[in-house]
């Protein structure tokens, strides 16, 4: 066993997994292919939606794979970080917009 | 991306500036000790080796190593301080052959070409002989770095050369990094003046074709999507046109190699050549349609071998024992960096072979 839970060579073992379910896999790769197609988004679009969501997830995989993505689509380290703080800004949103649900209990309880 | 020193690497006297020591390198760690198949045993799978020529269609002659310029990836290791340049007497013995050639592409490349003393002669003489497709490589910041250069534009009209030009990005962040301080806003000022005589209009028969390559140790995209994806912003943001994009991959040798191993990259960049090998690329590399004379006169199978002093396997080596029968029939030799056009949807002077 690996003295990490992360490996980078796991990345390229993804496809690995229609191995032990061949109908789900197969069909999970053709949907993921399907989504990251040109379509109404062009390619470099959803490449950089889906570097936010890799940072959101936080998912390295993910990181690794959707960076070399923008570099080779042409992206700007500008607009990587930029789509990263998209990312950041939703996630901390989140968090903080769930404040209100603790201000409405501290309220009902003890107002 | 590390920095390099904006110098050639003969200039550094950098152990890279010898292509017996890139051939090593090419050679040995990983695909020594057997973690990265040869490219040889990697064609070999599918009954590709050796590697033969098809019909001659291109001849790119090299007019020499000296450039206006010092970028980090050239694969020439051109640079002001590059002294190698094609006389007039070897350039007559190119004029027999392109007079009497099947291929019907002539592209010149260097260095900057235009600034071998007798450019513009020889592409007066070229011109003559009426090849179909004839391609001048030019990196743009000539036409602007001095008065003589000036008329480049009308000089290319006269003689109706399809201009084809790098232009690593449509941002000056990204250009200016791979090709020095100032080179974007040169580049667009040269595209506008080529767009002013008639270039890459739409309808113009003025032929400009820009080239993209990474900036760092990655591939390039999809080259039909980076097409739409210059042709956009630099429309929007400049109003210029040209027609198309070839997208080209950066090949493992000279000034790029360096980089690659100074950053701590090339085994990564190597695993991602090999991952991306494409058996259908490999039968439409351009080594196998094309000749490359070197300034000197020696015969290559591509500008990359030419760099790394592989002549062509043939009995004839030079240009002035020029025989396309006899050349047609040779074995291409290839090495590790052939891996650099047969990744993903290919690589060449063209762009995309798939």
């Amino acid at each position: 066993m690996n003295n990490n839970y992360y490996n980078p060579k796991d990345l390229k073992k993804f496809g690995n997994i229609t191995e032990w379910d061949e109908e789900l896999g197969t069909k999970y790769f053709d949907y993921y292919g399907k989504v990251f197609e040109e379509g109404a988004l062009t390619a470099r679009e959803k490449a950089l939606i889906a570097l936010a969501v890799a940072h959101t997830e936080q998912c390295p995989y993910c990181i690794d794979a959707y960076t070399v993505d923008c570099l080779q689509r042409g992206v700007t380290k500008e607009q990587m970080m930029e789509a990263v703080h998209v990312g950041a800004a939703i996630k901390s949103g989140a968090t903080l917009v769930h404040g209100v649900m603790m201000m409405n209990k501290v309220n009902k309880l003890d107002g | 991306m590390t920095k390099l020193k904006i110098q050639s690497l003969h200039k550094r006297e950098s152990e890279l500036a010898y292509a017996k020591r890139q051939l090593e390198i090419l050679s040995n760690g990983v695909f020594q000790n057997g973690e990265l198949p040869k490219f040889k045993d990697k064609i070999a799978e599918t009954g590709q080796f050796p590697l033969r020529p098809k019909k001659l269609e291109i001849l790119q002659i090299n007019l020499g190593y000296m450039c206006n310029q010092v970028c980090t990836h050239c694969h020439v290791d051109a640079g002001p301080d590059r002294k190698e340049i094609m006389t007039r007497k070897t350039m007559q013995q190119c004029l027999e052959v392109i007079k009497n050639t099947n291929a019907h592409t002539l592209d010149l490349t260097g260095g900057a070409p235009e600034m071998n003393p007798n450019f513009r002669w020889f592409v007066e003489e070229a011109s003559k002989a009426g090849i179909a497709d004839f391609i001048i490589r030019s990196n743009l910041t000539i036409i602007r770095a001095n008065k003589k250069y000036h008329d480049l534009p009308e000089f290319f009209k006269k003689h109706n050369v399809h201009v084809v030009s790098s232009m690593p990005h449509w941002t000056r962040g990204k250009t200016d990094k791979q090709r020095g301080d100032g080179v974007f806003d040169k580049s667009i000022k040269a595209l506008q003046e080529l767009n002013a005589v008639g270039y890459g209009m739409p309808e113009s028969s003025l032929r400009l074709d820009l080239v993209y390559n990474p900036s760092g140790a990655f591939l390039p995209g999809n080259q039909a999507s980076m097409e739409k994806d210059f042709k956009k912003a630099l429309k929007e943001d400049f109003g210029i046109q040209f027609h198309n994009l070839f997208a080209i991959t950066n090949l493992p040798i000279s000034r790029f190699l360096d980089y690659l191993i100074a950053s701590e990259n090339y085994e990564d960049y190597m695993y991602a050549l090999v991952e991306a090998y494409n058996p259908a690329a490999v039968e439409n590399v351009m080594c196998k349609n094309t000749i490359s004379i070197s300034w000197d006169g020696w015969l290559y199978d591509c500008d990359f071998n030419q760099m790394l002093e592989l002549k062509v396997d043939s009995k004839v080596k030079h240009i002035k024992d020029y025989n396309e029968d006899l050349l047609n029939n040779r074995n291409i030799i290839i090495s590790q960096h052939c891996y650099g056009c047969t990744a993903g949807a290919g690589s060449s002077c063209q762009g995309s072979v798939t």
